[in-house]
């Protein structure tokens, strides 16, 4: 995506520990697949965009990688995959708002991505000004509505 | 502006402001009812003034035109104000309610950020005591209003259907329905296997160039602002409309409070101006246009010495009475290709289970909104979040059969009012000038329970029949209290409601109504066209009573 700025890990907010942990837990949410041809989450540019547009949900994201630190008791990626995975599913069911808020960062900077949205076969465009077709349908489908009785309560 | 400087008493006392010369009608809100009736009664050539606490909204800056279009709906363009938080937001304590307020504040209010679903209320949702014994009946009725649904329609441009069995006949609208595309078709086959009622939603999206606005391209990310200017919000409906006839209209002006004279009539306000100066603008008439949270919040924010429960508060009614429309929402997903966020999310209406039918187990009924699916991210987050999207490796495989597939519909239930229901002055939070905060504190009836229980079985059924899989519900929507009505009634007695039949506070004969707050009972259907129908009818009553408005 165009919006990507390297600078954004030195202006995030988050410390390099911090960092360190998103990238992975990024990489576990979504790993990279060569059969449908999209990278992991974990991608740089897909890093880098999370962290240059963290914004207002950067006190939340602190908190849940807080939690995410305090759940491994060491990096993410010392784990081993067994140990990473437990992690993991303890962060989602206990973290609340702020594993809910670093779950939709990571999501809306990856489904945001050129690469993924081609590979989903979408345009990696804003809706405006171009829009989109929609087609007319089948209004034939009404027919059988339109020959029901009036059916509204009529009210003294 | 003069340059004396008047005493005026306020609820905190005598203060002392620069004096803004009077004008005859003093219009607070710039929304969908404050702009409404701003036009009609521009025609009397009165001195009609509105303060608006936002500003023109800019729409090459909405959402739709940036790449990071479905990423500003959880912030900027949240549809909450206490996530949007945006300088105009006034915050609202609704931690004790378990649907939450969504709104927007600025040149034409909430409509800038409504999903331009148009339905009107049905003649029996203003019956509801005589037909089913319970609430109470509207001292209004439908053929009432009837007049002004349809100059509204014209004002606001309408697309839609007549003909439909479930309403009673009227008028075409001006424009024709949105297509059924490739979602509308599906479930219009569902519906019609089930033998249950469906119609083409009447819409505010313009589907032909309408009075300067351009039809609508599908940008389909409709309600955090039409970025097209297809979807009809007041700010470029009725009030270029009203600025050309001489309505003037003051933006970033934040009233605190109403104020009275020694006649107990209402004096003018006090309002913070866009650099934060108090200005005191004396009014002959004060009209409040703040929705069904921010109209109790200013009454009760006017109390003074003469009215110290707050204004027009002698029934102890104002904030009262909170009806939201709890929503049930189900949705699911189908092997064919849905039209998912490349169109607007209106799309069919159904009124099979709109009228009380006791055999139900709950009294009054709901429509159902369908719509026609989300875009990629809004897919992926509520996915991941109902646990059908899973983390690792099998996540693109399930996200490429989710993403464009999903089916959706809610059930719009009427929620009767309560009188625990209510709206009242925070103790601690304030907006950021200082002003006390409204609080909410609500509950969903037994009766709304059941209803929704219905909806959600029967919305199952017909995702079923439309061959859709991996149902979800979310009951009620949390983020989904979208409907503010029933805090400053209307009816004929002075006990039993705020304001008369015709939008005039009882207790101040220069102070009107013309929201959602002086709805009686909610209807199941989204109540934009009935609240604009509503202060369109109250601006003809006010113009028919010039001579004698006061007595």
């Amino acid at each position: 995506m165009s919006i990507v700025k390297t600078r954004a890990t030195a202006e995030s907010g988050l410390t390099p520990a911090q960092r360190d942990d998103l990238r992975v837990i990024a990489a576990m949410m979504i790993p990279a697949s060569a059969e449908y041809g999209v990278p992991g989450a974990d991608d740089p540019a897909i890093q880098a965009d999370i962290l240059a547009t963290l914004g207002r949900d950067t006190m939340r994201v602190r908190e849940a990688l807080d939690h995410i630190a305090r759940l491994a008791g060491s990096p993410l990626a010392a784990l081993d995959p067994i140990r990473r995975e437990v992690v993991a599913k303890a962060f989602r069911a206990s973290g609340g708002v702020a594993a809910a808020t670093l779950v939709r960062v990571v999501l809306q900077c990856y489904y945001r991505d050129d690469r993924v949205l081609r590979s989903l076969g979408l345009e990696p465009r804003p809706p405006f000004p171009k829009g989109h077709a929609l087609e007319q349908g089948d209004w034939s489908l009404l027919e059988p509505v339109k020959a029901r009785p009036s059916v509204w309560r009529r009210a003294p | 502006m003069g340059t004396d400087c008047p005493q005026v008493a306020t609820a905190c006392g005598s203060e002392t402001f620069e004096m803004n010369d009077p004008v005859d009608v003093l219009i607070i809100g710039a929304g969908a009812s404050g702009a409404a009736i701003a036009w009609s009664l521009a025609e009397t050539r009165m001195h009609i003034l509105c303060l608006e606490q936002g500003g023109w909204m800019n729409p090459a800056a909405y959402p739709s035109t940036g790449r990071d279009w479905e990423a500003r709906f959880y912030g900027d363009y949240s549809p909450s104000p206490n996530i949007r938080a945006r300088p105009e937001d006034y915050p609202i304590n609704d931690d004790n309610s378990p649907i939450k307020v969504v709104n927007f504040n600025g040149v034409g209010g909430s409509t800038v950020m409504y999903t331009a679903h148009f339905p009107r209320l049905h003649p029996s949702d203003f019956r509801v005591k005589t037909l089913d014994g319970v609430a109470d009946d509207w001292p209004i009725d439908y053929e009432t209003l009837a007049p002004f649904f349809t100059e509204n329609d014209r004002m606001m441009g309408v697309s839609g259907l007549s003909g439909d069995p479930a309403f009673p006949p009227r008028e075409p609208p001006p424009m024709p329905p949105l297509p059924l595309g490739k979602s509308g078709v599906l479930l219009a086959k569902a519906m019609n296997k089930l033998g249950w009622h469906w119609w083409p939603s009447d819409t505010t999206v313009a589907t032909l160039d309408y009075e300067g606005r351009a039809r609508c391209i599908n940008l389909g990310h409709c309600t955090p602002g039409c970025a097209q200017g297809a979807k009809a919000s007041t700010d470029i409906t009725y009030w270029p409309a009203a600025l050309r006839a001489g309505v003037e209209l003051r933006t970033h002006c934040r009233v605190r409070e109403i104020t009275t004279n020694e006649h107990g009539m209402a004096s003018g306000v006090v309002y913070y101006d866009k650099d934060g100066v108090e200005q005191f603008q004396p009014a002959e008439v004060v009209v409040i246009a703040c929705n069904g949270i921010g109209t109790p919040r200013l009454l009760l924010n006017s109390a003074s010495a003469r009215f110290p429960n707050g204004l027009a508060n002698s029934s102890g009614l104002v904030g009262k009475n909170l009806m939201f429309h709890p929503y049930a929402q189900v949705y699911g997903y189908v092997e064919e290709e849905t039209d998912s966020n490349r169109a607007p999310p209106t799309c069919l209406w159904s009124k099979e289970f709109y009228e009380t039918d006791l055999s139900r187990g709950f009294v009054r009924g709901y429509a159902i909104q369908f719509g026609r699916g989300v875009g990629p991210i809004m897919e992926a987050v509520m996915s991941e979040a109902k646990g059908v999207l899973p983390w690792g490796a099998d996540h693109h495989r399930v996200f490429r059969r989710l993403n464009g597939h999903r089916l959706a519909l809610a059930a719009i239930c009427e929620d009767l009012p309560e009188e625990h229901n209510r709206v009242t002055l925070d103790p601690v939070l304030k907006d950021s000038h200082g002003i006390p905060a409204p609080r909410v504190d609500y509950a969903i009836s037994e009766n709304s329970a059941k209803m929704m229980e219905h909806g959600i079985a029967r919305a199952g059924e017909i995702l079923a029949a439309a061959g859709a899989t991996d149902i979800c519900v979310n009951s009620p929507i949390l983020y989904g209290g979208w409907h503010l009505l029933g805090t400053a009634r209307m009816g004929t007695d002075p006990e039993l409601s705020v304001v008369n039949e015709w939008g005039r506070s009882h207790d101040v004969k220069n102070l009107f109504i013309v929201d959602g707050s002086v709805f009686v009972t909610s209807g199941g259907v989204n109540p934009t066209s009935t609240i604009q129908a509503i202060a369109l009818y109250i601006a003809d009553q006010m113009k028919r009573r010039l001579a004698n408005l006061f007595d």
